[in-house]
């Protein structure tokens, strides 16, 4: 996707987008290499308190899905009337460290979803209110 | 041992919706039926532990029964608060803290899906507003990947729901008593794929309580106390697939559940072919269905098999939910637990009716599981 100005993200802290496809950032534990989404403060394996930052990429495999029917309450800002609500995918995506991250996925219809399927991050305009900038959130979309 | 303790009284206010009671009218309802069972005034009880989760304080309950002075601790643990409730005052009567104790539960929540904030549960904003933080998307994605993994299809479900519906039908107390075809429940809306309305139970109202005291003297108070050979509760590990998870581990461990079970079994000194009648914890035919193995009562993939051979049902070798559980009785998420031990308890007493298991049952087991991964578990012996 080509965008003219940087877009407004929901999670920015969780993304990287200066490279071609955007990252789903995450953290590492620097005593028994556990990987984590998003970054943790802490180790829940080993207890320990020393992470650094990590990539988990930008391509994995679907690993569970489902269809989200009904219109969330709040905390939910997707901003559209109960009318104009449309379903959506939500899936984990198994990154290549093995990590799974729950994730919006770019299509909602159960024909087009099989677990082991492989999957592209891309982002997503999820909340669109006229009037206001459109608000990005990363997904998961079936690779070409 | 000597040290078992004992169910000698219980109580329930019935599930649904009862406009113009709150919560705490609810649990103080269940609470003196409770007592009354047990033959036992407000004033002999010795130490209180209860919760709720959207109905208040368990502890301002002792405005409605008496102010006695009593520690009354508020129980703060999800579903599985019940539970944790009842662990604690097994503990405190073994102790020697107190002769007699009450676990209660009560909850009034508003209609519709639970609507969590990130922030409580230590998460940030994001989680929720791009409508990732709910708990049925949990269930189903749950469900999803354990069918796949152990080839289970749709029919599981749908049985699950289909069974829960029958048996609420036969209780007189349950919220949803109207049987529902396959097709109707097979058919009816999409909510989280796979899991579709009448696989989901609904949050509703009630309360639900038990009188306990020492089993060596609980025939002093009625003449079918029911003993407490377990009451576990654990909480998650490192690995294990939870709700409100933006990432999950790369290697999955065991679930909270399955340490609870083996744990409780350890303790009661049985195995799973010694119970008669199982409660499991069904906020979804998916959650039934993947509780069934995790509790030992049969292997991970079996269940489907077991579910269409009518194994679990009243009449079957492994009866579950014998009076519709969660999906026949909504959950009131701080009394549900607490219904479950009271199902079990009617049943070993053979009071349970048109629903009543055969063969005068000796052994019961009931499980709850709850966020953020809490998972507890009873054994209970007719006495
Ligand atoms: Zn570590």
């Amino acid at each position: 996707m080509t965008l003219d100005t940087p877009p407004k993200l929901a999670c920015p802290d969780q993304l990287e987008l200066s490279g071609g496809l955007p990252t789903l950032m995450g953290s590492r534990c620097r005593n028994c290499g556990e990987v984590y989404f998003p970054a943790s403060q802490g180790c829940t394996r080993c207890c320990a308190i020393d992470m650094e930052p990590f990539t988990l990429g930008s391509e994995g495999l679907l690993w569970s899905w489902t269809i989200q029917g009904f219109q969330p309450k709040t905390p939910y800002n997707g901003g559209e009337s109960e009318a104009d609500f449309k379903p959506y995918g939500v899936g984990y995506v198994e990154m290549p460290s093995g990590v799974k991250v729950e994730s919006r996925l770019t299509v909602a219809d159960p024909a087009a979803l099989r677990i082991g399927m492989p999957m592209v991050l891309t982002l997503e305009a999820y909340r669109q209110v006229p009037g206001e900038a459109p608000v990005f959130t990363y997904a998961f979309a079936p690779a070409a | 041992m000597d040290n078992e303790v004992a169910i000698i009284g219980v109580g329930l206010h019935p599930f649904g919706r009862t406009d113009g009671l709150s919560g705490q009218q609810q649990g103080a309802y269940a609470l003196r039926e409770a007592l009354k069972d047990a033959g036992v005034e407000w004033k002999q009880v010795g130490v209180a532990y209860g919760g709720s989760q959207d109905g208040g304080n368990a502890d301002a309950l002792s405005n409605h029964l008496g102010l006695t002075g009593i520690p009354f601790v508020n129980v703060a643990n999800g579903c599985a608060t019940g539970g944790s409730a009842l662990a604690s005052v097994i503990a405190a009567i073994q102790s020697g803290m107190a002769e007699i104790g009450v676990a209660v539960g009560f909850d009034k929540h508003p209609r519709g899906a639970f609507n969590p904030r990130p922030k409580d549960w230590g998460l940030e904003d994001w989680y929720g507003e791009t409508g990732l933080m709910l708990t049925t998307q949990f269930f189903a994605l749950k469900t999803q990947r354990y069918m796949f993994e152990h080839g289970i299809t749709d029919d599981a479900l749908v049985r699950i729901a289909q069974r829960a519906f029958r048996n609420g039908a036969l209780t007189p107390h349950a919220w949803r008593r109207r049987e529902l075809s396959y097709e109707e429940i097979a058919e009816s809306m999409p909510v989280n794929l796979p899991l579709r309305k009448y696989m989901f139970c609904n949050p509703a109202e009630g309360g639900a309580a038990l009188v306990l005291c020492s089993a060596k003297h609980a025939r002093k108070f009625t003449a079918n106390p029911v003993i407490v050979k377990a009451a576990v509760m654990r909480t998650r590990h490192h690995g294990s697939f939870e709700v409100f998870n933006p990432g999950l581990a790369a290697q999955q461990s065991p679930a909270p559940t399955v340490m609870a079970s083996r744990a409780a079994f350890e303790l009661a000194g049985v195995g799973p072919g010694d119970i008669d009648v199982i409660q499991l914890q069904d906020t979804d035919s998916g959650s039934e269905l993947i509780h069934i193995a995790e509790n030992g009562f049969c292997e991970h993939g079996e269940q489907e098999h077991l579910l269409r051979s009518g194994a679990t049902d009243i009449n079957g070798r492994l009866p579950i939910n014998t009076d519709g559980g969660c999906l026949a009785n909504g959950e009131p998420v701080g009394a549900s637990g607490l219904r479950q031990v009271i199902e079990i308890c009617t049943q070993l007493r053979g009071q349970a009716g048109q629903r009543q298991v055969a063969d005068a049952p000796r052994l019961g087991y009931t499980h709850v599981y709850g966020a953020p991964g809490v998972s507890a578990v009873t054994i209970l012996q007719a006495g």
